[in-house]
């Protein structure tokens, strides 16, 4: 009975709440909220993306905040630890927004974070602008609230294909002749990767010759790999997170698969270079941003120089998750002074009709909320180092194709 | 598929290649599975935590690396810790299952095994490893038959370690205990064997196994916290397929599996390499049924 009195004075609780609270954009602070992963198995790159929204906030509060109408407020986020878990997620969403009134949400790490968000944002038509979720299927589901500052997952390799097609002289062939082989995982993320790549290569005519899907356990390419040695593509792409990657390059390397072009997802994070060296040469790896791409903007100047204050603050180069997270922060910047008031819808439509550009690349979100003005760059390894060669107009150096033998 | 058989018909020579590095990975997985059978017939226990042993071993060999010692030296290293590991595992939880029937034996040491993967998961990330023994290929026939070295040197340690197991059954005190123990507990027990040591062995010698085959997966494949699975599964179907106690066949299964498995992956696509070890595990079962029942025909 007790229970049931206790359950009955939470709820009543729950429903006057939204009420009394609405604190947090009193006086002059916007506060922002955001669950982030600062515990669990997303820990490391929750921490980028903490690091990266405080940076923003830091810079854009440095430089006298942020004038809505005519005032000027300045920024703060309220953050709570998800745990890794989604529903738990989901539940910090319902207290950030029920309970402690915000109105303005940041992203948490990952697609499947976002996922579990994302329904309860939309519910309160409370927009979200989030940088880490990058799964295609966060925009087709009709979602209003949401925007995302990074590439979606079917853009990752795009590039690749586009790459092989301006070099396909080099290769001796017109892009219409060159042979892709294809090894993706059978999970949602590289399945997305999957269909981009497929678009665009239709669109040059050109042909997959092996088209294997890796399954999530597997350690061993040895089947794919000796049909790329029978075949000889000209193209080899694998996306399997760090252990399609690690696999792949050890044994393309052991088994002396000779192929033009090799590219892959997530080569930083199975640190391709630091592990397998020499083998690793001449790769080309999807990245969302490098420090070394010629984007820059007012509040951080060019993409160099936030790697080099994001350096002196925490005492390691930017990942790109940090980057795209303080991208999202100035989005939201931009959009609370354009919407001239602090009314969650008009910032809603504020966000929409975004059109900047950042240290992190231009940013343009079309109906879906998705940011279709910044490309994927492709990093290739080259004497041991990343070195950014598409897109074409931002690259550091030419790519290097085909590969030499090894 | 049809176009995957016809290269095989075309370059024969892609056939050995596939089936030559499906034997070496074979050893492997019959290494683990022998020592799933040592469990399995002495204490009637079926060890799913098996991968995990096998993921433990790897991570011993990458430690090493970590830190400039030759990985190498991590297959016996692997395995002498995971004997210790295996031993006191047998003296928190697994003796209190020893006598229980095989579902209870199950479920206990598919928790050992979840607890271990969250444990490898805190301690050493969920980003793939591997070691690097520095080791090149050979190549054969015009490079169309590459062999890793390491995965020669895995198989022929698996081959040692094998040999040395037998002997060390056969000929030990321990060994021949061992043997009584997984013949007759209780008769045993009569004839002074200390049977609870023999357990805590035996479980902890399936451990060491496992510990050396994974500081060799480490080095010729990549480990991650939530590989293990998969050995497991293969540990359990070479098994199956062999029965308890007939190492032959463990052996040809184990080498027979590995190599039908990545000629599997070759023709039907690699995402219907692991689906095909348990066609092939109920093909084996149904066949075997069949040959039972045609035996029971004839005693009547």
């Amino acid at each position: 009975m007790l229970h049931h009195s206790k359950l009955a004075m939470t709820a009543l609780a729950a429903v006057s709440l939204p009420v009394t609270v609405a604190y947090a954009q009193s006086g002059d602070t916007i506060t922002l909220g955001a669950a982030v992963s600062l515990t669990g198995k997303y820990t490391t790159n929750g921490e980028h993306t903490q690091r990266g929204y405080d940076l923003a906030v830091d810079k854009i509060n440095g430089a006298g905040g942020v004038t809505v109408g005519d005032k000027a407020y300045t920024l703060e986020i309220k953050y709570y630890d998800d745990e890794s878990t989604p529903a738990r997620g989901a539940e910090l969403a319902e207290r950030l927004i029920q309970q402690d009134g915000i109105e303005f949400m940041l992203g948490p790490y990952s697609s499947g974070m976002t996922k579990a968000i994302a329904p309860v944002t939309e519910e309160h038509k409370v927009p979200m602008v989030e940088a880490n979720g990058a799964s295609r299927s966060l925009f087709t589901n009709g979602w209003e609230y949401i925007f995302a500052t990074l590439s979606t997952s079917e853009q990752y390799l795009r590039g690749a294909i586009t790459l092989v097609a301006e070099h396909a002289e080099e290769l001796g062939k017109e892009p219409g002749e060159i042979k892709v082989a294809m090894a993706f995982e059978n999970d949602p993320f590289s399945q997305d990767v999957r269909a981009g790549v497929l678009d665009d290569m239709k669109e040059y005519g050109m042909e997959a010759v092996i088209d294997d899907q890796l399954p999530r356990e597997l350690n061993d390419m040895t089947a794919t790999l000796t049909k790329v040695k029978a075949l000889e593509p000209d193209l080899l792409i694998v996306s399997g997170h760090s252990k399609g990657a690690a696999t792949a390059i050890r044994q393309i390397s052991e088994m002396q698969v000779n192929v033009s072009v090799l590219a892959m997802t997530h080569c930083d994070s199975a640190d391709i270079i630091g592990k397998f060296d020499e083998a690793a040469e001449y790769t080309l790896c999807a990245t969302q941003w490098a420090p070394t791409l010629s984007y820059s903007d007012d509040l951080f100047g060019s993409a160099a120089e936030f790697a080099a204050l994001f350096e002196e603050t925490y005492g390691y180069a930017p990942p790109y998750q940090a980057a795209e997270s303080a991208a999202a922060v100035q989005v939201y910047a931009d959009a609370l002074e354009r919407a001239g008031e602090l009314d969650s819808q008009k910032v809603r439509d504020a966000l929409s009709s975004t059109d900047m550009m950042t240290f992190y690349g231009p940013i343009d979100f079309d109906e879906t909320g998705k940011n279709v003005a910044k490309p994927m760059a492709l990093y290739q390894v080259l004497d041991g180092e990343y070195k950014v060669v598409s897109p074409s107009d931002f690259a550091e150096t030419d790519a290097v194709v085909p590969r030499p033998a090894m | 598929m049809l176009d995957n058989i016809q290269i095989l018909v075309q370059a024969p020579v892609i056939t050995l290649d596939l089936v030559l590095n499906g034997l070496l990975i074979g050893a492997i997985f019959a290494l683990a599975a022998y020592g799933m059978a040592l469990v399995w017939g002495v204490m009637n226990i079926i060890n799913i935590t098996q991968g995990e042993f096998v993921i433990l071993g790897g991570y011993v060999a990458v430690v090493m690396g970590m830190y400039g010692l030759p990985p190498l030296l991590g297959v016996p290293v692997a395995a002498i810790l995971l004997f210790v590991l295996g031993w006191a595992l047998y003296h928190t939880v697994i003796f209190r299952i020893v006598d229980r029937d095989l579902f209870t034996s199950v479920l206990a040491t598919f928790g050992i095994s979840i607890v271990l993967q969250q444990l490898m998961n805190t301690v050493f990330g969920g980003d793939v490893q591997i070691a690097d023994a520095g080791l090149g290929t050979v190549l054969l026939m015009d490079g169309l038959v590459a062999l890793a070295e390491i995965k020669l040197l895995a198989f022929a340690l698996a081959a040692v370690l094998g040999a040395t197991l037998v002997v060390f059954l056969k000929r030990s005190r321990l060994g021949q205990a061992i043997r009584a123990t997984a013949q007759n507990a209780r008769a045993a027990r009569v004839l002074g064997i200390d049977t609870d040591r023999v357990y805590a062995a035996t479980y902890g010698l399936n451990a060491a196994i496992c510990g050396a085959c994974g500081a060799l997966v480490a080095m010729a494949y990549t480990i991650h916290p939530y590989l293990g699975l998969p050995y497991t599964i293969r540990s359990f179907m070479i098994v199956v397929v062999a029965g308890l106690g007939n190492l032959a066949g463990v052996i040809i299964a184990g080498l027979g599996l590995g190599a039908a498995e990545n000629v599997a992956g070759f023709v039907l696509g690699t995402q219907f390499q692991l689906a095909f070890v348990f066609l092939l595990l109920v093909v084996v079962l149904v066949w075997r049924n069949w040959r039972l029942a045609r035996r029971r025909e004839y005693l009547k």
